[in-house]
């Protein structure tokens, strides 16, 4: 992969998750960075793993803590000037809020109310987190990332 | 639970066992206000708004009956019609509306989560009076009421849940409460409309002791208490097998030939076939006075929740 000289390397993405990163950034057609996807590449960790490098952004809290639910074990490596800058571990939270949609259809945070919705992590591995006003456990995760 | 002052009362799963037979003994001693054989004036000058966005008889009367036997006055809505949430307000602007108006809001709503939201919009007290399918907590309290009034006590009991155990709002919220006290469950339910494996796992884990069986016959001879509910016609796409199954969990006094002689039959009501009427008259039959049992129980959290009496 070609190095960037300023952007974000998200590594240690489970093996086939890396477009489901892509769609948490919002990163679509109309791109004006360039970014780098390694699908399927041998880790010493993990058997095997994939890799997102974006040009000349860095990523919101909030971008992390999504991340963190579809690929808990994922390093955010900030490069500045070709060097990187900071190297972060992300990590679960305890809690989600304003990031995941409830699938209960019933439930009143998908109704037009002035609400976030707010998820409990219940388990980390596998991940189970449950909505914290009508109480179900979500069933899949990443199609619920809003 | 440090203070009941202000407290909402959401979900059943808040409440520890501590709370609950706080909540029990405070209902027992407004029982004789509940019957109207005396009468009490602690919550005069309050105002309990109900707010129910859909209808329910049996809540919103006992609601009212509790508020205005403790000399307190209400106001509301019994359905949507005609209400600014016809013109599209949203739950949180209703609330934050009524809380102008009163001291204390009960809230059903048919949507899971509705009160939880409702209780972030307001400094009032929020009672939940049913939420969609989710929570119904002071049902739960009613029930467990009724078990420890008529029995003495709720440890040790055997308590054969009956239905549909599937859907049933009502008979997940008392199995968790349950859990609480050592009691021995049995579950009874047509194939297909078992309880949920999550909430026998947690029930398990939770030290209760579980049994399952898809016949009536197996627990009655047993059985303290016999919780029945209605096994629902829309469960059903075949009318016959519908008509077979429901028949074959109905309480009648051939069934209860068996019984212990103090076994306690409830049920939420409204019942359709599931206990013949015949029933009534027997002193197994212990339904209305489950259903009585809700003003003294919503006397209790109103009185709480307001913070007078004590």
């Amino acid at each position: 992969m070609t190095p960037i000289k300023n952007g974000t390397v998200i590594d240690h993405i489970p093996a086939g998750m890396a477009l489901k990163v892509l769609r948490i950034l919002g990163i679509e057609e109309a791109v004006s960075s360039t970014v780098t996807v390694a699908m399927h590449v041998p880790s010493k960790a993990s058997g095997w793993k994939d890799i997102v490098k974006v040009e000349d952004r860095e990523l919101s809290p909030k971008e992390v803590d999504k991340i963190a639910l579809i690929a808990p074990r994922a390093t955010v490596n900030v490069i500045r000037n070709y060097n990187v800058a900071e190297k972060h571990v992300v990590r679960l939270p305890d809690r989600a809020v304003g990031i995941l949609r409830c699938g209960n259809p019933n439930c009143i945070t998908n109704l037009r109310e002035p609400v976030e919705t707010d998820f409990s992590v219940l388990e980390g591995e596998p991940l189970r987190v449950a909505c914290r006003y009508c109480d179900r456990v979500l069933e899949d995760i990443a199609a619920a990332i809003v | 639970m440090a203070s009941w002052k202000g407290r909402d009362i959401l979900s059943i799963r808040d409440f520890s066992r501590g709370d609950i037979e706080v909540v029990l003994k405070y209902a027992r001693k407004l029982a004789p206000v509940a019957e109207g054989q005396k009468s009490s004036r602690s919550l005069e000058g309050k105002v309990l708004a109900t707010l129910f966005f859909e209808p329910s008889t049996r809540t919103r009367l006992s609601f009212h009956s509790a508020m205005i036997r403790l000399g307190g006055q209400v106001l509301g809505f019994s359905n949507v019609e005609g209400t600014s949430v016809q013109k599209g307000e949203t739950l949180a602007d209703t609330v934050r509306m009524v809380e102008g108006y009163a001291d204390a809001i009960v809230l059903r709503h048919p949507h899971e989560g509705a009160a939880v939201l409702a209780a972030e919009f307001t400094e009032r007290p929020v009672i939940n009076a049913g939420d969609g399918a989710g929570q119904h907590p002071t049902q739960t309290l009613q029930d467990l009421y009724t078990i420890w009034d008529e029995k003495g006590k709720i440890d040790g009991q055997g308590i054969a849940l009956v239905g549909d155990l599937k859907y049933g709002r009502t008979v997940h919220s008392l199995a968790y409460a349950l859990a609480q006290f050592g009691v021995s469950l049995t579950l009874v339910s047509p194939p297909g409309l078992e309880m949920p494996w999550e909430i026998v796992d947690e029930l398990k884990r939770a030290g209760t002791q579980v049994a399952t069986t898809h016949r009536l016959d197996d627990v009655v001879a047993t059985a303290d208490v016999l919780y029945v509910t209605r096994i629902q016609r829309e469960r059903f796409p075949d009318p016959q097998e519908y008509e077979r199954v429901a028949g074959s969990y109905r309480v009648d006094l051939p069934l209860l030939r068996e019984a212990k002689k103090d076994l306690i039959v409830m049920h939420p009501l409204p019942r359709v076939t599931e206990v013949d009427p015949a029933v009534d008259r027997t002193a197994h039959a212990k339904y209305f006075r489950q259903a009585f049992n809700a003003v003294p129980v919503r006397m209790a959290l109103l009185e709480m929740v307001l913070g007078v009496g004590g």
